[in-house]
């Protein structure tokens, strides 16, 4: 059984009158331990998927079932429960709350869990070890560089050892080298900690990096392409 | 790293802004809290005079003075078992910016007329062997720094001049709210000095004990009836009523307070209101955030309650701090007839009622709209 499998989900926007159609009975399903890019150009709907993979938005059709439970059926209060422990979220802007230091930002999730503070504490500085931020812990966002705000988020995704790691062009407001490393880092979570990831990006560099992609246009899947395969597999 | 923190953190955030709206708070609360205290000591004005007591004065106001001469009339009535008699004499001591009350009486009826002004009886039996002598209220005494048979002067505003009395008693208050502040001399002395200025033969008010105060409205009328044709008609009422009168005297006063206070509160409301609206405005991504990390809309909700909570309750441990320190514990008053100002329990549990109000009231609509934010829709505002 896969670990995510997305069956038949459409989402349509209403804007005063108007329908809008994001995405069309999109299927498919990721393995545990997969790298998966989601890619296709601006408004095909890549980052709608991820926000129903990660349950802050409802699909208006289907069915999308994580580890084996249907996110589309949980209510409002349980999604956010679920949501904490099984779905890491790593945003394209960091987003990380700026009055907080890298390692408070780190343990945030954690407030969501029975862990004493202790071990809240030695979780996320585990995380940003991982990350290589272990000297920068007590650093607040406006101390880091773009690259560094990126990994804290990357920690704050992980600390938590969610069932799937959700990256929202999480290269996409870096220079070159800072999102190499970004994106080595992400490869490393997924063959060293065997993390299932999911990567929404523009950049084919960047897809390249992980085990298989799904091209997205127009709210519809068109292809897949497995790593060191040429496009073209259809879903 | 607890949710305290994350609250603590959020307040830091414009330190300015925090610090500026708690202080805001901090003000509207100690006015609140010391409007009602005026208004509270007020009302137990009413309540330390006595209902078997009649005050005798001028009908055309408290300044203007009664012939010492309808006394001995007024004593023989039936229903009357003692007769006193005082006036304002309006002494100022030192700069003579300090107000404090400051009056002559007829010692020996006046004391036994009023219990509630305790005095040791060997200091009671010098002041009545000395005409210069004085009775000071212990607040006045402490006021000034004074000390048992310490001569001090006072300086007449209604009969001019220098005045200087030895201070023979110290009274202290036999009831909780009498006023422990006055200074009294010795009638004789009043009219021995003021004899050239129109003084003599005169008196400000009398002081009547009756036997039964049931009885009291029909004497108050006997004698308002007497000398209602006379150059000097009096004015008799009860003591409460004199002194709910003396009240009156600064209009409906109790309304006007009240309204100030509300006024003031409904203010700060509004203050705090936007103050935590904009607060939560400008944190909406990072709410977004927080429910993406998986905080539910309660959760969330609660932090920007409490957010508004610490605001409050700073201000109020500021406003009402300030309050009880400047009433409670420096023991500011008014001086004059109104007695010592003083933060009851009931008024700060009314203080912090409205700090909780305010709390409430100000937070409920920035964690309304964070409780019902979607995360898609704020985390778009911002990509």
């Amino acid at each position: 059984m896969p670990l995510v499998d997305v069956q038949g989900v459409s989402k349509v926007y209403q804007r005063d009158s108007l329908s809008i159609p994001v995405l069309d009975a999109v299927s498919f399903a990721i393995e545990t331990g997969e790298f998966l890019a989601l890619m296709g150009p601006s408004g095909s709907g890549k980052t709608t998927l991820l926000n129903l993979l990660a349950g802050l938005d409802r699909p208006s059709a289907g069915r999308i079932q994580i580890s084996g439970e249907d996110i589309t059926q949980l209510k409002s209060k349980r999604l956010a429960a679920w949501r904490s422990r099984h779905v890491g979220f790593i945003f394209q802007l960091y987003n990380l709350i700026p009055v907080l230091t890298a390692l408070q930002n780190v343990e945030l999730p954690l407030l969501l869990t029975p862990l004493k503070r202790a071990e809240r504490r030695a979780h996320a500085e585990t995380a940003l070890r991982v990350v290589g931020l272990e000297d920068r812990m007590h650093h607040f966002p406006r101390q880091l560089s773009g690259g560094q705000e990126q990994r804290v988020g990357i920690a704050r995704a992980i600390v938590t050892d969610p069932t799937l790691i959700l990256a929202d062009e999480p290269t996409g407001d870096l220079d070159a080298r800072a999102a190499q490393e970004i994106l080595e880092l992400l490869v490393r979570l997924n063959r060293e900690y065997h993390k299932t990831i999911v990567l929404v990006t523009h950049d084919p560099h960047a897809a390249e990096r992980a085990s298989r992609s799904l091209h997205l246009e127009k709210g519809a899947l068109l292809e897949q392409t497995r790593a060191g395969m040429p496009a073209g597999g259809a879903s | 790293m607890t949710r305290t923190t994350l609250v603590l953190a959020n307040l830091r955030r414009r330190l300015r802004r925090t610090i500026l709206t708690v202080l805001g708070l901090a003000v509207a609360l100690f006015l609140f809290v010391s409007l009602r205290t005026f208004l509270h000591t007020l009302q137990t004005l009413g309540d330390v005079g006595s209902e078997s007591r009649l005050v005798i004065s001028n009908k055309l106001g408290i300044v203007f003075p009664l012939p010492l001469a309808y006394r001995a009339r007024v004593a023989g009535m039936d229903g009357v078992h003692t007769v006193s008699h005082a006036s304002w004499f309006g002494g100022t001591y030192g700069d003579g910016r300090s107000f404090f009350a400051s009056f002559a009486v007829d010692p020996d009826s006046y004391f036994s007329l009023y219990p509630e002004i305790v005095l040791p009886p060997e200091q009671r039996a010098a002041f009545m062997a000395d005409r210069t002598g004085a009775v000071v209220g212990v607040k006045l005494m402490e006021r000034f720094g004074w000390k048992l048979h310490q001569t001090v002067t006072l300086r007449g505003t209604i009969y001019p001049g220098d005045h200087a009395f030895t201070i023979r008693g110290v009274y202290t208050a036999g009831k909780k709210g009498f006023d422990q502040g006055s200074f009294m001399f010795h009638h004789r002395y009043l009219e021995e000095r003021t004899r050239d200025q129109g003084g003599a033969g005169l008196t400000g008010w009398y002081v009547l004990g009756v036997t039964d105060p049931e009885r009291a409205p029909g004497i108050a009328r006997t004698i308002d009836a007497w000398y209602e044709n006379s150059s000097a008609p009096t004015r008799s009422q009860t003591e409460k009523a004199f002194n709910l009168a003396f009240v009156g005297l600064y209009g409906n006063i109790g309304f006007f307070l009240n309204a100030i206070g509300m006024a003031v509160v409904f203010a700060i409301l509004m203050v705090a209101a936007n103050t935590m609206a904009m607060s939560a405005r400008e944190r909406f991504s990072e709410i977004a955030v927080l429910k993406t990390l998986g905080f539910s809309d309660g959760e969330v909700m609660r932090l920007v309650v409490i957010e508004a909570l610490v605001i409050s309750l700073l201000g109020l441990l500021l406003g009402l701090g300030a309050a009880m320190l400047v009433f409670n514990i420096v023991q500011f008053d008014l001086g004059g007839f109104v007695p010592g100002l003083s933060v009851t329990p009931q008024i700060a549990a009314i203080g912090a009622g409205v700090a909780l109000l305010i709390a409430v009231a100000s937070g409920v609509v920035p964690a309304w709209q964070a409780g019902r934010l979607r995360v898609v829709d704020a985390l778009r505002y911002t990509a």
